[in-house]
């Protein structure tokens, strides 16, 4: 996939840097070329087939100590939700009137928890769990989900292998759907 | 947010922010694409991945043609410097998508081949469909409008002249007219539109009207410049239900009771 970044630093919109062009490509002359280095240092981006995933694992009693620990008291103790997101069940209610969107039963890619996970939990410290940590927490929310085994371990392979549920029900945006035939009298 | 609500529910609530989800102001910044031009793109870039600087990184990926079009990075609004809320030092501005994606304190911007498909893109941002589907990347804000006066919250002092007013918008385009009634949507008037009306802006409608004292139901439709007509809120349930949130921009009626008191008329 080609791949390209711009560092932006704060302050500065002029000290932007990409990784592979040609400086000859550029009208300003401004910024130099970022490091791969300095990218590695800044893209924690995981994508839905999992690429950028990082080596470890964590498994699923791991993870259920970990989520006792770090996001029960938000997300309650089997991620039946409370002041956080429910992260547990739901399935078979998105087309009934009352539908409940968890992870099991809503979100569409299994890489996406741990993209998540790591850039945003717990809330009060994001990006403090270890890479273990992040796959073992995964691996608790799957399972609690029934979407993985009580003794599995996740890892960036085993991760980007699960099919979530709910894969196939995104479509993409058909509007303009809804017409008002724009009555002016007698209406 | 707990939960989603439901659309209706939501509609009955006096001072829900549904009544808009708008803003607009006069930025200043750089275009993307002039950025875009000095790094050099190469073929195959169709997304741009833009993350936060937020405790949440949040990202949310943008098609190259909007990056190409009249997306900027901007650094001031209303004339002095962004304000810390609003993404100090640089934000994206994404004119007429939904506002989520204008991400704040950017600190960075991968193009890609690909959205990165974030919790923000894929759980939160879609739209559940009555039969379980779910629309995702729906960027774009429909055409809507709304009457500030007489609005929720506010009295007619008396029976007589009172201008009507209120403001309408489209993420497509510009405003090309505004049609008001006063008798529970039985017939509908032209508004007047000032001017200047710019695209993807606030555009000020105005309809003189004599009230006479008795109930009344006050609404505002917009149309915008693709033609587009925004829809009333049974024709938007009819097609897309009740479980969705963000892009609701049905018709908003407010009651004028015989008191003068003006309220919700959805709830």
């Amino acid at each position: 996939m080609p791949t390209r970044e711009l560092c932006i630093a704060a302050f500065v919109v002029a000290a932007l840097a990409c990784a592979t062009c040609a400086q000859a490509q550029s009208p300003y002359g401004i910024g130099r070329s970022a490091t791969p280095a300095e990218i590695a240092g800044w893209n924690i981006d995981i994508d839905r087939d999992g690429n950028n995933l990082p080596a470890g694992s964590g498994s699923v009693s791991r993870g259920h100590e970990v989520f006792d620990q770090q996001c029960a008291s938000c997300h309650g103790a089997k991620g039946e939700g409370g002041v956080g997101d429910r992260l547990v069940g739901g399935q078979g209610t998105l087309a009934t009137p009352k539908p409940v969107r968890t992870v099991g039963s809503y979100w569409p890619y299994a890489p996406t928890l741990f993209d998540y996970i790591r850039r945003a939990m717990p809330q009060n410290a994001p990006q403090s769990l270890s890479n273990d940590d992040v796959y073992a927490v995964s691996a608790y929310i799957l399972n609690l989900n029934g979407l993985l085994p009580a003794d599995a371990t996740l890892d960036a392979r085993t991760l980007s292998a699960i099919k979530m549920p709910n894969r196939s029900m995104f479509v993409g945006d058909p509007r303009p759907d809804v017409k008002n035939p724009a009555c002016m009298t007698g209406c | 947010m707990l939960r989603q609500p439901r659309l209706q529910e939501a509609l009955r609530q006096d001072g829900s922010d549904l009544v808009g989800l708008v803003s607009c102001a006069e930025w200043t910044g750089v275009s993307l694409k002039l950025v875009l031009q000095e790094a050099g793109l190469q073929p195959g870039a169709k997304w741009i991945v833009a993350e936060g600087a937020d405790a949440a990184a949040m990202t949310r990926s943008i098609p190259i043609e909007k990056c190409l079009d009249d997306a900027m990075l901007v650094y001031s609004q209303n004339g002095e410097r962004l304000r810390p809320q609003q993404g100090y030092p640089l934000r994206l501005l994404l004119p007429g998508f939904e506002g989520n994606m204008s991400v704040k304190w950017l600190r960075r911007l991968r193009v890609a081949a690909e959205p990165t498909y974030s919790r923000e893109e894929t759980s939160k941002y879609t739209d559940l469909m009555p039969d379980g589907s779910a629309r995702e990347f729906t960027f774009y804000m429909e055409a809507k409008s709304i009457i500030t006066r007489p609005s929720g919250g506010q009295r007619l002092s008396a029976p007589g002249f009172h201008e009507i007013s209120g403001i309408a918008w489209s993420g497509h385009g510009k405003v090309k007219r505004v049609d008001v009634s006063v008798d529970d949507g039985k017939s509908w008037q032209e508004a007047q539109l000032q001017e200047p009306v710019l695209t993807r802006a606030l555009t000020r409608f105005r309809l003189p009207w004599h009230w006479n004292g008795q109930t009344a139901v006050i609404q505002s439709r917009a149309i915008d410049e693709t033609g587009y007509v925004q829809p009333t809120l049974a024709e938007l349930l009819a097609v897309r239900g009740d479980n969705h949130y963000y892009h609701n921009n049905a018709i908003w009626p407010w009651r004028i009771a015989a008191d003068g008191e003006v309220t919700n008329a959805n709830a």
